[in-house]
């Protein structure tokens, strides 16, 4: 899939590479001493190498060696240029340094640690919950799973235009259910304002600046976004919650533990290895996330809804500050490794493997 | 057959199917409750999808009443050949089929190779690189973005075919461009290796006695045994690259390349308030992806599933 599932694949599997290597071990012949032997080694090397090599080299090409560009690039001052080895004036750390000063990009991060703050609990939440209520013998379960994934498999664009739709201030149906029950209509994707602001406003409080909360329009796309990956959440809980082996629940049972017991002191505790995995792929996911604040605000999001990836695109593909947004773009790398790092370290300890 | 090690985790658990419900004949409150809950949230997922095929059959005026009709007084289906000639949607698709079809033949190929080059040949270095190659799973798109879009508006032209590369210089606004940096995928690699380790080394002992090289081996024994997992990853590489826009969205800039997601997004921001032809245009738009996934939900949903164990 995509790199969203990095994290625990590659921790996954750093065990599976050393076994991997046992049976190969055993099919080595005795001691190879003869030149005939030697020969095949060699003609088996070879034709590993020459196996991996067209992976190899577009993995290289197109996804390890950028790295380092991105790196070279975001020391310069590079906009528009010929030579790719002579961007522009060097300037060293300046693009990060007018980068962490730029209340813009401030803006851009903090609304984005927003976004992750609404999408990422909510939709473990959901997942969760969804899993509990989907994990027993009910009559319609593919159906359910079949209409909860949905989402999940059609585009992002199309999705967002749908949402778009939806959320329209003035002829949306949302706006409709809205006033239909008495309460004023919303503005969604393009409300600047705050959502604690406008609850404090209809209830007559005075919230302003940081008490305002994130954007209506933010929250929106968060919503939209948890709707769209739910599904997949889901399945991961699911595909967890059938693991914990049913013997556990029935001998709990017996001690005489009731639902929220069961739940508490066994589901919880033998799901965490898939917590943390959804914990991690969703917070990655957030980070990341582009076509929705694209589509949904027609490329153009209200400042308390521009988050990173959009300030990187305006940078990059607008205004051609192609350093600056080579800049953007590594620092965002760094936070995402080091927040999977964080994650990983603090969670490890609690995780409960049931073998 | 090797299948069995390689479900491990799923197999194990459907005898273990949850808490045995007493199976009474009586209405039981705990699963109707379940049901409703299900339901009313069903309901909500499925509602855009709903809301956008009732929209799509409305006549333009009927989208602008406040408050809106929920099914069409009048219905039109002519929405949809109005939205399929309002932008080149015909071409949109055409594109997005050659982009989506090279990326599953590419990602097949290279990704066949290099997990049986991981599972079964023996060469200095194979842990190292396959390290390698898992790290790079960590790297996020926006980081290669800037440099891929630099790379590729420099990189050689042998070719001079204007959809595979730019005579001027550069890839820029090409096929090639959009869809040969996504012919490698290291998922795809690492779940095909899982698999090509769970055949049978007397197979390959068999098929060197009858003088096979591994290319023949591979090609002959390990592809045709292997093929619920090609079908995994070609599936994943299909329903990925027809997904994609950011990518596409900064590669592309005419017509005549760009795919059906970039197209849509073009068409939408320009269409602007034509919501009965967006509308259909959405419904065209994600219907072989939505069919294609209904037709193989049971094998998708429990790949996924399987991704996902033992996090």
């Amino acid at each position: 899939m995509t790199l969203s599932e990095a994290p625990t694949t590659i921790v996954r599997n750093l065990m599976t590479v050393s076994q991997a290597a046992e049976p190969v071990k055993v099919a080595v012949r005795a001691p190879a001493s003869s030149t005939a032997q030697r020969a095949a080694r060699r003609w088996e090397a070879i034709q590993g190498y020459g196996f991996l090599f067209p992976a190899l080299l577009l993995l290289l090409l197109f996804h390890v060696l950028p790295v380092f560009y991105a790196l070279f690039l975001s020391l310069f001052d590079a906009r528009v240029f010929r030579d790719m080895w002579a961007p522009g004036p060097f300037t060293g750390a300046g693009n990060y340094g007018r980068l962490l000063t730029n209340p813009e990009f401030g803006q851009s991060l903090a609304n984005t640690v927003w976004f992750a703050g609404i999408t990422v609990p909510l939709g473990l939440f959901l997942a969760v919950f969804f899993a509990q209520l989907l994990n027993a013998r009910i009559w319609g379960r593919t159906g359910y799973r079949v209409t909860y994934f949905l989402p999940y498999v059609t585009s992002t664009v199309a999705a967002a235009v749908v949402w778009r739709w939806i959320f329209q201030p003035r002829i949306g149906v949302a706006n409709a259910v809205i006033e239909w029950l008495g309460l004023p209509g919303l503005q969604w994707a393009d409300e600047p304002r705050g959502i604690f602001m406008l609850f404090g406003q209809f209830v007559g409080l005075p919230l302003e600046g940081w008490l305002g909360g994130p954007s209506l329009a933010l929250v929106t796309v968060a919503l939209v976004s948890v709707w769209y990956s739910v599904g997949f959440n889901t399945v991961i809980a699911l595909a967890g919650l059938t693991t914990i082996p049913a013997d556990l629940y029935e001998a709990a049972r017996i001690d005489g533990a009731g639902r929220w017991d069961l739940f508490r002191h066994i589901t919880l505790p033998l799901l965490t290895p898939t917590l943390l995995f959804l914990l991690i792929v969703e917070t990655i996911r957030s980070f990341q996330s582009f076509d929705f604040f694209y589509q949904m605000m027609a490329a153009q999001p209200v400042p308390g809804a521009k988050v990173v990836t959009i300030y990187l695109y305006q940078q990059g593909f607008k205004s051609f500050n192609l350093g600056y947004a080579a800049a953007i773009g590594m620092l965002l790398f760094v936070i995402i490794f080091a927040l999977t790092l964080v994650q990983f370290r603090a969670t490890r300890d609690r995780v409960v493997y049931a073998d | 057959m090797g299948v069995r090690s390689w479900e491990l985790g799923v197999g194990e658990k459907r005898s273990s199917t949850p808490s045995p419900k007493t199976q009474l004949p009586t209405p039981n409150w705990a699963d109707v409750a379940r049901h409703a809950i299900l339901l009313g949230f069903g309901v909500l997922m499925a509602f855009p999808f709903i809301w956008m095929i009732l929209t799509s059959f409305k006549p333009f005026e009927e989208t602008l009443s406040s408050p809106p009709t929920v099914l069409p007084i009048i219905w039109r289906p002519d929405n949809y050949a109005e939205a399929w000639r309002a932008a080149n949607f015909p071409r949109f698709f055409l594109n997005s089929g050659i982009i989506s079809l090279s990326t599953v033949f590419g990602t097949l190929l290279t990704s066949t190779l290099a997990a049986y080059a991981f599972a079964r040949l023996r060469f200095p270095g194979r842990e190292a690189f396959f390290l390698v190659f898992l790290g790079t799973m960590m790297i996020p798109q926006e980081v290669t973005l800037i440099p891929n879009f630099v790379l590729l508006t420099n990189l050689p032209c042998p070719i001079p075919a204007d959809v595979i590369c730019n005579p001027r210089g550069g890839w820029f606004d090409t096929f090639t461009a959009v869809s040969v940096p996504w012919w490698v995928s290291v998922f795809s690699i690492f779940l095909l290796r899982q698999f090509f380790l769970s055949i049978p080394n007397e197979l390959w002992e068999a098929s060197q006695l009858d003088g096979a090289t591994h290319l023949e081996y591979l090609w002959r024994v390990v592809v045709p045994l292997s093929i619920p997992a090609l079908l995994t990853v070609g599936l994943y590489a299909f329903v990925a690259s027809w997904k994609s826009f950011l990518w596409p969205l900064i590669m592309t800039s005419r017509p005549e390349v760009r795919p059906l997601q970039v197209g849509l997004s073009t068409f939408a921001l320009e269409a602007g308030t034509y919501y009965h032809l967006l509308m259909a245009a959405s419904t065209f738009t994600i219907a072989p992806v939505v069919l294609l996934f209904i037709l193989v939900q049971r094998h998708f949903l429990e790949s996924i599933a399987r991704s996902g164990l033992k996090g």
